[in-house]
């Protein structure tokens, strides 16, 4: 194994551990994180480094006699484009392409970034999916615009209620409670026709099929930590969204 | 059953969640045709074997599947493809009638609807199991092939 430098070791980790935590506060299964960290990491030459990673933090030991690393991960938010902008660069970095120093740019760069749709096309796309699924689940033509409406406000609601309050289940729990309430308003009222595909159709943008998918992922591939966190805060979204709709419905 | 508006809709919702998850821009197409072909295949044998259960899991395994050839072309993670497809299949309505029927003290009918609820997203995470094996095996045996046919053979 050749020698490596100490400027150039510690450049090497705090590019993996960027990327590592670039990954996971965007939304990535924690199985591909650990992988993409190990294979950069070997194609710098550490090839006995370890890594475990969770959804609350990474620790990476380059190899035994080396001093292990640490980073914390704080706030989570889906934005895949990151994360296949920081595996696009990874890649590059394994097959040769890009030096160390390219690399930590770049990902510096993503870092510094993000990759969001602005909000209104992100509520407009929520408005249109609660449409869709209205019909999809044997709703009628009549209710398209109330599901369209309600679906929008009741995402706009969550993301708002997200920024100011940083608690994930009480922005969901606010948002079923405003969309429940607006379909029973709306039926009640004599426009709309059915709540409960209203209701259903509007909810469907917060359902949290992300964790879902990582969840299942995680598990399979042996990362059992990570796999119940995520399933549990799945579970707990899930839960929060139900128990919004539910106290609408008990009045 | 209208086909043609069916897939539709079930693309343009796909294509929907794809923004709401931030995917990058250039994949949106095709995110959306996973979520259409996953929920055909849930509803075409929904419709011929009327089972719920079993329709969920021939369509999240569609979903995986064509996510996975498709995050090969791409060389992106196959979560960008697979997740939005995965939420038509999402048992919505089924959790619904079992939180009104548990509001409505009609708790027998709110277990059975639970159930489903419950079994329902056991096979969407069957179907993402038995889709990742069989594309490992198959990736597996395309390289040995290819490490073959370049003159590496490693036993």
């Amino acid at each position: 194994m050749a020698e490596i430098s100490e400027v150039r070791r510690e450049l090497a980790l705090d590019c993996f551990l960027l990327a590592g935590k670039v990954m996971m506060e965007s939304g990535a299964e924690t199985y591909r994180v650990e992988d993409t960290m190990i294979r950069m990491a070997v194609s710098q030459n550490m090839m006995d480094s370890h890594c475990f990673v969770t959804p609350a933090g990474i620790m990476f030991s380059p190899s035994n006699d080396l001093p292990t690393r640490f980073v914390r991960i704080h706030g989570r938010r889906t934005d895949l484009e990151r994360v296949a902008r920081v595996n696009a660069v990874s890649r590059r970095l394994v097959a040769g392409q890009l030096t160390l120093q390219q690399a930590y740019e770049e990902m510096t760069e993503i870092e510094k970034n993000h990759y969001l749709f602005p909000l209104w096309l992100q509520v407009l796309a929520a408005a249109v999916a609660s449409a869709c699924f209205l019909i999809l689940m044997g709703g009628g033509w009549a209710d398209i615009p109330f599901a369209f409406l309600i679906g929008g406000i009741g995402f706009y609601i969550v993301e708002t209620v997200l920024v100011k309050t940083r608690v994930k289940f009480f922005a969901e729990f606010i948002g079923a409670v405003a969309i429940g309430t607006l379909a029973v308003l709306v039926v009640y009222s004599g426009f709309g026709n059915d709540p409960d595909t209203i209701i259903i159709g509007s909810v469907m943008p917060l359902v949290p099929g992300l964790l879902i998918t990582n969840a299942v992922r995680d598990m399979m591939a042996g990362h059992f930590v990570s796999g119940l966190s995520m399933g549990a805060e799945a579970f707990l979204t899930a839960f929060a969204i139900g128990a919004g709709i539910a106290i609408v419905l008990s009045f | 059953m209208n086909w043609p508006l069916e897939a539709f809709l079930s693309f343009l919702a796909a294509g929907a969640f794809g923004i709401i998850f931030n995917i990058p821009r250039k994949t949106l197409i095709s995110c959306g045709l996973v979520g259409m072909s996953g929920w055909l295949v849930y509803r075409s044998y929904f419709l011929l074997f009327d089972d719920p259960i079993q329709a969920t899991f021939a369509g999240a395994f569609i979903v995986a599947i064509v996510a996975h050839i498709l995050a090969k072309t791409f060389k992106m993670p196959m979560i960008i493809f697979s997740v939005a497809g995965i939420i038509p299949l999402v048992p919505g309505s089924r959790a619904y009638n079992a939180m009104r029927n548990i509001v409505e003290n009609d708790y027998m009918e709110a277990v059975d609807f639970a159930v489903q609820a419950l079994m329902i997203s056991g096979a969407i995470a069957m179907g993402l199991v038995f889709a990742e094996v069989i594309m490992q095996l198959y990736f597996k045996y395309q390289a040995r092939r290819t490490q073959k046919k370049m003159g590496f053979t490693q036993e």
